[in-house]
C-alpha cells in the first residue's frame, strides 16, 4: 500500500533537515502507529505525504500502490486514496460543512470518472454516517469547523474519512485535545473503517489512543528517522519508561 | 465658499452643450430648473475633489460616452428569472412599454417619469430632486444633480400596501453609444412593503438616480446586479430617507464593467429605523480594466437606529476596488448602532484596494465601528480543501464565494440570495475556462 523509501525532507524557508531518511512500509489492511517525542518529524511526514507546501524533498520517495505520491497535487493524492486527518482541522468561514463534504466527495468521484452523487443521495449518506459519530444536524449546517469544539473537529475529520472511503488514512495526533469519551467515539469511528483493503498510519505522542485503535506495528521516530519498530508492546514500553531509554539504546 | 475650480465648470459647460431639458409640467420644471441652478455652481467632479481621488471622473464627465460593445447574454438564464415578478424593461435607458408587463400591481402605483412630469401637480414633487438635494451636503454629488436636471426616463412608484410581487427593472443595452440618464422615485407609505430588483448593463454609459422615501414602519428591499458587459461605465446614486421603524435594505452585485461608481446616501430621520447597505463586487482586470467604487454616506439623525455597511470585493489581474464609507451621527442621535465593514480579497499582487472609512460622531451614547481588511486567499483553507480532493481552482472559487458570503447574507429573500450566489459561481467557473 504505502511505501516510504529513504525520505529526506527539509523546510523550504530555511536550510533545516527535518526528515533524514525515513523508511516505512504499510501493507494493505494494516494499522501502523508512529510514536515519538516532540520535534521528531512525525507531523512533517504526514504533511509531506499529503502534499502541503513549505517542504522540499531532498532525497528518497514515497509511493501509494506504486504511484509516485510526491509527484502529485494534494487533490490527486486524495483521489488516489490518501487521507490525512488533521491535527488542527482548518476552520473555513462561509463554507457550509455540507457543501464542503459534498464538494469533496463529488470532486473525487468526478476525478475517478464516476457520476456525481445527487443531493438527496448524499444527504441520506451523510446523515447515516454522521449518526454513528454523534454529529448532529447543526454541525452539518455550520461553516466548516467554525465554532466546533476540539472533539467536534476531530469527529468531523472522521466523518470525512467515512464519506470519502480512502484506502490509506493518516491520523495526525487525532487524540490531541480529546477527552476520554471523545477519544472513544473517534476510535470507534476509525475501527469501524478498518478493512482488509484499508491501511492506517496513526501518529501519536501517547499510548492511550493505541488502547482503542490497536496497531499491528509500532514505530518510534526520533530526529527524522525511524529508530525502532516493534509490536503493540513497544507502545506500552514507551508509556512506562518514556522515550529516553529507547533513544539511549539506539545511539 | 471657495471658488469652484475652472476645469470643473468647463467640464460642465461642455457636458451641458449636448443636453436638453425635457418637457414637463409645473412641478417637474421647477425641480429641474432648481437642479440645474445648483449644478452650475458645483461644476462636474475633478480628480482633486476629496471624494474623487480614487476614481477618475473623466469618462463620466465627457460630453460623449466611450462606445461600449453590447455584451452577448444569449443562452444564459435571465437574472431573477426564477422569481415571480413584475418586469419593466428599459432599452438603452428608455422605457419600453411593449417589452414590459402592464404597469399594474396590487398595492403599488407605477407611472413612467415622463408622464408624471407632465402633470401640473404630482406627489412626486415631494421626493424628486428633494432627497438628492438633501444628499449634497456636506459632500457634493454633481452627477446626481445633473441627473435630476436632465433625466426624462425613469419610474415614479408609490407603494401603499404590501406589493403583490417584486418589481424587476431590466436594463437592456442595445446601442454601442447609448448614454442613459434614468431617475426613479419610490415612495413607500407608512407600513408599505416593496422589493425592487434591478439588473442589466443599461447602456454604454449610465447615470442613474434612485430616490426612496421609506415611510413609518415601511420596508424597502433592493437587490441589483449591474450587468456583465465588460465595457460599460456607470455612476449611480441611491438617496434614501427613512421614517420611524422603517427598514431599508439594499444589495448590489457587480461583476465586470470598466468603471462603476455606486453612491448610496441614507438619512435616518425616524427613531428605530434600520438601514443595511451591502455590495459584492468581483473584477478581473485582464480583459479590460475593472474599477469599482462604493461611496456610502449614512446619517443617523434619530434615536436607536441601526445601520450596516457590508462591502466585499474580489479583485484580480490589476482590478481596482475603492470604498469610501461614512457614518455621521448627529447630535442627539443617541443609542445609534452603526457598523461598517469593507474587505477585499486580492487574488494577485497586481490588484488594488483603496479604502477610506470615516466615522463622525456628535452623540455620546452610541456604538459605532468600522473594519477594513485586505488579504489574499487563505492558504491553510486551500490546502485543507485540496487534501480532500477538491481541485485547486474549484477550492479557490469556494473560498471566494465564502469570502462574499456575509455581503450576500444581507439579502433577505433566500431565493434571490441563491440566484445571486449562482451567478457568482457561474462567473467564477467561466473564468476557469
Amino acid at each position: 500500500m504505502l511505501k516510504i523509501n529513504d525520505l529526506h525532507v527539509k523546510l523550504e524557508e530555511e536550510d533545516k533537515a527535518i526528515l533524514k531518511g525515513v523508511n516505512l512500509e504499510v501493507p494493505a489492511g494494516a494499522v501502523h502507529a508512529i510514536m515519538g517525542p516532540n520535534g521528531s518529524g512525525k507531523s512533517t511526514l504526514s504533511y509531506v505525504l499529503s502534499g502541503r507546501e513549505g517542504y522540499v524533498v531532498t532525497g528518497g520517495g514515497a509511493t501509494l500502490d506504486e504511484m509516485d505520491l510526491l509527484d502529485m497535487d494534494p487533490e490527486e493524492r486524495a483521489t488516489a486514496g490518501l487521507f490525512l486527518a488533521f491535527q488542527y482541522p482548518v476552520e473555513i468561514p462561509g463554507v457550509g460543512n455540507m457543501t464542503f463534504l459534498r464538494t469533496a466527495l463529488n470532486s473525487q468521484r468526478k476525478a475517478r470518472g464516476q457520476e456525481e452523487m445527487s443531493a438527496t443521495d448524499f444527504l441520506k449518506l451523510v446523515r447515516e454516517k454522521a449518526k454513528t459519530l454523534k454529529i448532529d444536524a447543526d454541525m452539518l449546517k455550520r461553516p466548516v469547523n467554525m465554532g466546533f469544539s476540539g472533539g467536534e473537529k476531530k469527529r468531523n475529520e472522521i466523518l470525512q474519512m467515512a464519506l470519502l472511503e480512502p484506502k490509506m488514512c493518516i491520523l495526525d495526533e487525532t487524540d490531541s485535545g480529546l477527552d476520554v469519551d471523545a477519544m472513544k467515539l473517534v476510535s470507534e469511528g476509525v475501527n469501524a473503517l478498518r478493512d482488509k483493503g484499508r491501511s492506517f498510519l496513526v501518529i501519536t505522542h501517547y499510548q492511550r489512543l493505541l488502547d482503542h485503535i490497536v496497531p499491528d506495528v509500532v514505530h518510534i521516530m526520533s530526529d527524522g528517522r525511524i529508530i525502532k519498530t516493534g509490536g503493540p508492546d513497544l507502545a506500552l514500553e514507551v508509556e512506562h519508561n518514556g522515550y529516553a531509554d529507547i533513544l539511549a539504546e539506539t545511539v | 465658499m471657495a471658488a469652484v475650480a475652472q476645469p470643473k465648470l468647463d467640464a460642465l459647460s461642455a457636458r451641458l452643450a449636448g443636453l436638453s431639458a425635457p418637457e414637463g409640467g409645473k412641478w417637474a420644471r421647477a425641480a429641474r430648473d432648481t437642479a440645474r441652478a445648483r449644478l452650475e455652481v458645483m461644476g462636474l467632479p475633478a480628480p482633486r475633489d476629496e471624494y474623487w481621488r480614487f476614481t477618475r471622473p473623466a469618462t463620466l464627465n465627457a460630453p460623449e460616452p466611450v462606445p461600449a460593445t453590447v455584451f452577448d447574454h444569449s443562452g444564459e438564464a435571465p437574472v431573477f428569472g426564477a422569481i415571480d415578478r413584475l418586469k419593466i424593461v428599459f432599452v438603452d435607458g428608455v422605457f419600453d412599454a411593449e417589452a414590459s408587463d402592464p404597469l399594474a400591481l396590487s398595492g403599488v402605483e407605477i407611472e413612467p417619469l415622463d408622464e408624471a412630469a407632465r402633470a401640473d401637480i404630482h406627489w412626486a414633487r415631494e421626493v424628486y430632486g428633494v432627497l438628492e438635494a438633501r444628499g449634497q451636503n456636506p459632500v457634493e454629488r454633481p452627477f446626481a444633480t445633473l441627473n435630476t436636471a436632465f433625466a426624462r426616463e425613469g419610474l415614479v412608484i408609490r407603494v401603499t400596501g404590501k406589493a403583490a410581487q417584486p418589481i424587476n427593472l431590466i436594463y437592456r443595452h442595445a446601442s454601442e453609444t447609448s448614454d442613459a440618464l434614468i431617475h426613479h422615485v419610490v415612495k413607500l407609505e407608512p407600513g408599505a412593503d416593496l422589493t425592487l430588483l434591478e439588473n442589466g448593463p443599461a447602456a454604454a454609459r449610465l447615470n442613474k438616480v434612485l430616490e426612496v422615501e421609506v415611510g413609518e414602519g415601511a420596508n424597502f428591499h433592493h437587490v441589483r446586479t449591474q450587468g456583465r458587459a465588460h465595457e460599460r461605465q456607470a455612476v449611480t446614486h441611491i438617496f434614501a430617507r427613512l421614517g420611524r421603524e422603517s427598514t431599508f435594505k439594499s444589495f448590489t452585485l457587480t461583476v465586470n464593467g470598466l468603471l462603476t461608481r455606486n453612491e448610496c446616501v441614507v438619512e435616518m430621520l425616524g427613531d428605530d429605523a434600520v438601514a443595511h447597505i451591502a455590495g459584492a463586487a468581483m473584477g478581473d482586470g485582464s480583459r479590460d480594466a475593472f474599477h469599482h467604487d462604493d461611496t456610502v454616506f449614512v446619517t443617523h439623525d434619530a434615536l436607536r437606529c441601526e445601520s450596516r455597511q457590508v462591502f466585499k470585493k474580489v479583485l484580480r489581474n490589476g482590478a481596482v476596488g475603492a470604498f469610501q464609507g461614512k457614518i455621521l451621527v448627529k447630535p442627539g442621535a443617541q443609542k445609534t448602532d452603526g457598523y461598517q465593514k469593507s474587505q477585499s480579497l486580492l487574488l494577485d499582487e497586481d490588484s488594488t484596494f483603496l479604502v477610506k472609512p470615516e466615522l463622525e460622531i456628535y452623540a455620546d451614547d452610541v456604538a459605532c465601528s468600522h473594519g477594513s481588511t485586505s488579504g489574499a486567499i487563505d492558504e491553510e483553507g486551500l490546502f485543507y480543501l485540496r487534501s480532500r480532493g477538491v481541485p485547486e481552482a474549484e477550492a479557490t472559487d469556494l473560498l471566494v464565494i465564502a469570502f462574499l458570503a456575509d455581503a450576500i447574507a444581507e439579502i433577505e429573500d433566500a431565493g434571490i440570495a441563491e440566484d445571486i450566489t449562482g451567478r457568482l459561481e457561474a462567473w467564477l467557473k467561466r473564468r476557469r475556462g
